[in-house]
């Protein structure tokens, strides 16, 4: 066991990333949840993944090759304005086939491919720290505005075609911030990871919550603290990050058996 | 007086031609119901504002600045949400009025947990409670109980006097008992 390795300053910037991403990410995926569209994240983290190989083979990083994949993967689910799971699952099956296609024929690409799949957290870098902290900004910012038009249009809706609003501006903003927000952290803890962080935090505190604000809370809160267990068991125990985040939120959904608080909204 | 809301001559669907032509206003402080039996194309009239069918003829006028709240026949209730019935009126910025008695103990509960009938006076209210100057019922008395029926002629005959009402509905006692004019729909 190597625990003394949890504080070592090698592991800062990795740790910090990680921890953009926990809070980030489950926000995220509460609003993915109230669009019964959980399945977006594993279709677009799949997606980046492949854009991330297909980029190494035409000769760049494989960062923009992923960020370019997730852009166009929202772009084409927006245009087909359909709602609900289906055109993630044709996305996750996609994206696996030319990830795999792609690996198969580039040496290199095989490598990355490997390292989206399992995720590499202690390998991140500044740029990778950077980008988490734009996402937590993007994330920050953009919520406030856009959540309560997301709820309108979820429990109302005509609301906004009544009100001459077009609502196809809205979700593809959304899709596409969901999209860059995978593709940055399926490059730091995997194709997984990425989607165990969207999916079940949500799913683990909207069980007992109360209000919409107290699971948006909960759901960081949980998140959280499965990526600090995460991160400590993983180095402590020498085990692969990717596997033992998700170990660790799912444990989270014991969340679910909490009672529910009596909402003061 | 301008009508918040003017139909002229409509005749809306979506491959074909389902209702119309259909002519109607609603003015400010008025309540109209558009009634007829299920099939009717009540519905798909009202789709005609909203983008939801297509217009084949005629024109939908809406006031040049008009804010709209709409109830839908089939109320949208995502399961597993956790969002409470306070929260779902402050989208609609419902939550500064006093809301109807039967209403207010229930605020608090998560809307998941309401039962349909009270789920359906909750957006009734979220829409007659908001700010906006014409306000939308599709088939308000939906999985109500007289009780509930009651309170909500209660909440229309109370609306404001520079807010327009429209009502779909096919239950003829009610619309009698709440509109000021009735646009009657063939079969």
């Amino acid at each position: 066991m190597k625990w003394q390795l949890v504080v070592d300053p090698l592991f800062r910037v990795p740790f910090l990333n990680g921890l953009l991403l926990a809070v980030s990410m489950p926000l995220l995926g509460a609003y993915v949840r109230l669009r019964d569209e959980w399945l977006a994240s594993l279709g677009m983290a799949q997606v980046t993944a492949a854009g991330g190989v297909v980029g190494l083979l035409l000769g760049i990083h494989p960062i923009p090759g992923a960020l370019a994949a997730a852009g166009l993967a929202a772009t084409a689910k927006g245009t087909v304005r359909r709602s609900g799971n289906d055109v993630f699952v044709l996305l996750l099956l996609f994206g696996w086939s030319v990830a795999l296609l792609g690996a198969a024929n580039s040496a290199q690409g095989e490598e990355v491919s490997h390292a989206l799949i399992d995720g590499q957290l202690y390998f991140t870098s500044g740029a990778h720290l950077a980008g988490a902290a734009a996402l937590l900004a993007a994330v920050a910012l953009l919520l406030p505005w856009i959540s309560r038009k997301l709820l309108l249009e979820r429990f109302f809706p005509d609301h906004l075609a009544a009100n001459g609003e077009n609502p196809f501006r809205i979700h593809l903003a959304f899709d596409l911030l969901v999209a860059f927000a995978v593709a940055l952290a399926t490059q730091s803890v995997g194709v997984m990871a990425s989607f165990a962080l969207v999916f079940v935090p949500p799913w683990a505190a909207f069980g007992g919550a109360s209000g919409w604000r107290r699971a948006l809370a909960r759901t960081a809160a949980v998140a959280v603290v499965a990526y600090i267990v995460a991160f400590a068991a993983a180095i402590g125990l020498n085990q692969p990050f990717g596997p033992v985040l998700v170990a660790a939120l799912l444990l989270t959904g014991l969340v679910r058996l909490l009672p529910a608080a009596r909402s003061r909204a | 007086m301008t009508p918040l809301l003017a139909y002229r001559n409509v005749v809306a669907g979506y491959a074909q031609p389902v209702v119309g032509p259909v002519s109607f206003e609603v003015k400010p402080g008025e309540i109209v119901a558009l009634r007829g039996p299920n099939g009717s194309g009540k519905s798909t009239l009202l789709g005609a504002l909203t983008g939801a069918s297509r217009v084949f003829s005629g024109q939908v006028e809406r006031r040049a600045v008009l804010t709209v709240s709409l109830q839908r026949q089939i109320p949208a209730r995502p399961e597993g949400i956790p969002l409470t019935g306070h929260e779902l009126l402050r989208l609609t910025g419902a939550h500064h009025k006093e809301p109807p008695s039967l209403l207010a103990p229930l605020l608090a509960l998560r809307v998941d947990k309401l039962s349909g009938g009270q789920f359906q006076l909750l957006e009734v209210w979220a829409c007659l409670g908001g700010d906006a100057d014409l306000h939308i019922l599709d088939e308000p008395t939906n999985n109500m109980a007289p009780s509930t029926i009651e309170s909500l002629v209660s909440i229309l005959h109370d609306k404001r006097k520079d807010r327009g009402v429209l009502i779909i509905s096919h239950e003829r006692a009610f619309v009698t008992e709440v509109a000021d004019r009735v646009v009657e729909l063939p079969g």
